[in-house]
């Protein structure tokens, strides 16, 4: 059914402040018929009662403030219709100050045209919005070299201007669909091909809007749809929120993430439409019912079963800053993705990009209108996508004092889906009668059963430091043995590999192992990096309280100058893919039973803590 | 569902609604009467499945046409409305300084305060669109005001990714416009689709009908020939006289609008 609407397409008009976007987009309104009747003659009489000369930039802005000071503060929005189609175009201020009104704009935008002034050059806002449009996710650019009547038509200046930001605009991965030299004031190159640039042979800026693609909608992406609400306003439980992509049938089998409950879609709910829906797909906002009454609520992520969202903890995300105050190592926020909150922590930054060159350095924070990468470390359990899987549940915005301070982008780059490590595991420890008691272990043993979880980098000393304490507290007589590589991964793990998600896999069976050994009356020393937080506590909590986490410690540097296997040298070369403290990271633990630091001690030293350490814990 | 650009604006807007009713405590919407406040009633009971599950405000001037107050009291019985009627104070205790007819129309802005005072309301959802004027276009889904009604125009909050500011220190009451992305002949279109009744100013009677509406005394017809829905439609694709032309208050100087917006005007 066809009602007439057609969809205008949202492009943003970006760029360093004065380069000429409001003259651009208020000329543009005029060559192609589409100002209201009466408004150019109106501003022509109210630039003259004000004794200013005429712009079309005021053309755009009835706003008083702002023609005072002669820039955009804030977005403006202006619809406007070529033969092809209608558009709305978002006029983003160019000022360093008005960042987050850019944000604000541009966000919504499919497309967007980055003006730079052909006399003065690329400027650092250009840089920066070009940086925060890919950031934004905006796939289509095109580059306006204005004020060419400054340059007397230049071929040479267009080339030089084009040339340089082509190259930067490459290094993001962005290419520009075309790059148009024009007169904004003038009116060349917008509707029609300039006389005085009869070198140009490219598009006018209306033949590039009208070559941009309005986005497809991710239908074919898998389901995600955020719960926005549950409601029971009449006998029926509505599960409400947005399809933000796929697509979803009744009868349908379904997960919540991050509470992991699985049910069936019974029906799909609507007001006032002829027949109740079957299906509904990316872009909707509907409600549905489920085929039992679990409980549910705002923040959850419904997908199907085989295709769901990641879970986790802790992940790492691209971001721009927008906060007054500077975002530091160890500062908390509440995150917002899709409808779910959680406090984060900022854990580390990674880097913090430099828009000028994008070079990345590393630093303890990321000022007002910064870049950078960082490490967050939520409070519970995140249901989320790494962005480019799926950009609507792989985004999320940072708020600090009721205010959002930041953006971000969700990259999983060697860390682990949560979601298998949160299984039920049975109660094998405490609950399970056994005729031999642990008492009765301890008294034939002389000594409690325990885990020691040697934890730290490839290097540190872990295996070399855990067969030594075998052999030493065997020989004082205590039941011991070592769990690492080379005992496990040739028999019980054989079926793992190294990605993120094996890994992961790998702890938790070490784990499990371990407190079985451990229970057995034993004391089970395992030596694997364990490079995840998460990992380790599950360890623990698989052992109760005969878990001691050790952290073997030395710094990377020293680790990397040992490489007694040669596997640094290898990473470094980018042979060995997720490289715990290289290519994937380590998270140091945050309250060891006992740190061994050694690349101060010496290894007698060393040996000499961990054996004083059990004896201490352990004997009876 | 068949998906086009009307169902995107729908969604959307039932989105926001889904957003406002779910982060904020109490909540109510204000209804003009007019075609925009309509179609944010229907857009309600799209998002919350045939319910409106919060008090709709109309601030009475007294001063409104006789078919508004008749299709007030219909629509609210008919749609199950908890009706919140208030009536805007008297001209004089308006700030002095503004234009008559602007002046006119801060009465609205006042009895809205009061309005929000008396009954501690913490969400006001209102029907403002981007494309009716220039200052609106400035404003965000979620527009956060302070404890004495004002709009920082100036210093607004960024929003994205359909992120909203939904949290606020005490004392600040927030704007909710699910509106904000449609165009007048968007509203129309929808109307027709959905059969969303409309009052019988909109169309034309003797060479004029109303194209927006609001007090009988600064509220003026414009020329035109559109006596249905269809015929409003054809002239909005053509016209270029904007929308607002027959509101008094906006052409009496060139800042009066802003004035009255950044005081609390919707």
């Amino acid at each position: 059914m066809s009602d007439g609407a057609i969809r205008p397409l949202p492009i943003v008009v970006v760029g360093h402040v004065d380069h000429g976007k409001s003259t651009l987009v208020g000329r543009l309104l005029h060559e192609t018929g589409s100002l209201p009747e009466g408004q150019v003659e109106a501003v022509r009489e109210s630039s003259r009662r004000r004794g200013m000369p005429f712009e079309w930039a005021f053309v755009l802005d009835a706003l008083q403030a702002e023609r005072d000071q002669g820039i955009t503060i804030d977005t403006t929005q202006i619809r406007f219709r070529t033969a092809r189609r209608p558009y709305v175009i978002i006029d983003a201020p160019g000022h360093k100050e008005f960042l987050k009104n850019m944000v604000t704009g541009a966000a919504r935008a499919e497309a967007a045209l980055l003006v730079i002034d052909a006399a003065e050059g690329v400027q650092e806002q250009s840089r920066r919005h070009g940086y925060l449009l890919r950031l934004l996710g905006i796939p289509q650019i095109a580059v306006v070299v204005n004020k060419m009547d400054l340059v007397d038509w230049s071929a040479g200046r267009f080339g030089q201007v084009a040339e340089g930001f082509r190259a930067y605009l490459a290094e993001l991965g962005l290419t520009p669909l075309a790059f148009v030299p024009v007169s904004a004031r003038e009116g060349d190159n917008l509707a029609a091909h300039s006389p005085r640039m009869p070198w140009y042979q490219g598009p006018t800026v209306v033949q590039v809007l009208d070559s941009f693609e309005a986005a497809p909608r991710p239908v074919d992406r898998p389901l995600r749809m955020v719960v926005q609400d549950v409601y029971k306003f009449d006998q029926r439980r509505i599960v409400a929120g947005r399809i933000e992509s796929g697509r979803l049938r009744v009868g349908d089998e379904i997960i919540f993430s991050p509470s992991n409950k699985v049910v069936r879609v019974r029906s799909i709910e609507a007001w006032n439409v002829p027949e109740p829906p079957e299906e509904a797909v990316a872009g909707e906002s509907i409600g549905i019912t489920l085929s039992e009454p679990i409980f549910v609520e705002r923040g959850e992520i419904v997908s199907h079963l085989e295709r769901a969202p990641m879970e986790t903890t802790v992940f790492r995300g691209r971001i721009f800053w927008l906060g007054e105050r500077p975002l530091e190592v160890g500062n908390t926020y509440t995150l917002k993705l899709g409808t779910s909150e959680a406090r984060v922590r900022v854990e580390a930054i990674e880097r913090v990009i430099d828009t000028d060159d994008l070079s990345g350095r590393p630093a303890d924070h990321i000022a007002r209108h910064g870049a950078g990468e960082v490490i967050l470390r939520a409070d519970r359990l995140l249901a989320l996508d790494p962005f480019d899987a799926n950009p609507a549940t792989g985004r999320f915005v940072l708020i600090e004092d009721y205010l959002p301070v930041g953006g971000g982008i969700v990259s999983m780059e060697g860390y682990p889906d949560q979601r298998q490590l949160v299984t039920r595991r049975a109660t094998n420890i405490h609950a399970v009668g056994h005729a031999v008691t642990r008492e009765a272990r301890i008294a034939r043993n002389g000594h409690r059963g325990g885990v020691l979880w040697f934890t730290g980098l490839s290097g540190a000393g872990k295996s070399t430091l855990a067969l030594a304490l075998e052999r030493e507290l065997f020989r004082k007589g205590y039941q011991v043995y070592v769990l690492d590589g080379d005992n496990i991964r040739s028999g019980l793990n054989a079926d793992l590999g190294f990605s993120p998600e094996d890994r992961a896999e790998n702890i938790r069976r070490v784990g499990e192992v371990a407190a079985l050994f451990a229970d057995a009356g034993m004391i089970a020393i395992s030596a694997f990096i364990s490079p995840y937080r998460a990992d380790r506590e599950r360890a623990r909590r698989a052992a109760g309280d005969g878990f001691h986490e050790i952290y073997i410690h030395a710094p990377l540097e020293v680790c990397e100058q040992r490489d007694p296997k040669g596997l640094y040298k290898k990473a470094r070369a980018g042979e060995i893919p997720d490289f715990t403290g290289i290519s994937s990271p380590y998270e140091p633990p945050e309250n060891p039973e006992l740190v061994v630091p050694t690349h101060e001690l010496s290894f007698e030293e060393s040996l000499a803590l961990l054996v004083d350490y059990v004896e201490r814990h352990f004997r009876a | 569902m068949s998906w086009n650009y009307l169902a995107e604006l729908e969604a959307e807007s039932v989105y926001v609604l889904r957003e406002a009713f779910a982060k904020l405590d109490r909540l109510a919407v204000l209804w003009s009467l007019g075609k925009d406040s309509n179609v944010v009633l229907w857009l309600c009971r799209k998002a919350f499945f045939g319910h409106v599950p919060f008090p709709v405000i109309h601030i009475d001037t007294g001063k409104k046409f006789p078919e508004m107050y008749a299709f007030r009291e219909h629509y609210a019985r008919a749609w199950g409305l908890e009706l919140i009627v208030e009536m805007a104070p008297p001209e004089e205790e308006v700030d002095p300084t503004l234009p008559p007819a602007a002046r006119s129309a801060a009465r609205k802005t006042l009895g809205l305060q009061r309005a929000l005072e008396k009954h501690g309301f913490e969400g006001l959802i209102l029907g403002i669109r981007r494309d009716e004027q220039a200052l609106r276009a400035k404003e965000r889904y979620f527009s956060p005001r302070t404890a004495d009604n004002r709009w920082n125009m100036k210093d607004q909050p960024p929003e994205f990714w359909n992120q909203y500011m939904t949290d606020f220190p005490p004392g600040t009451h927030v704007r909710v416009h699910p509106l904000l992305h449609w165009t007048e002949v968007d509203i129309w279109r929808y109307t027709k689709r959905e059969n969303i009744p409309v009052i019988d100013l909109y169309f034309a009677r003797d060479g004029k009908r109303y194209r927006s509406l609001g007090d009988r005394d600064i509220t003026f017809p414009v020329e035109s020939n559109a006596r249905t829905i269809d015929e409003i439609i054809a002239e909005l694709e053509t016209t270029h006289i904007p929308e607002r032309a027959g509101r008094a208050m906006d052409h009496e100087s060139e800042d009066a609008f802003e004035r009255l917006r950044a005081t609390g005007y919707m």
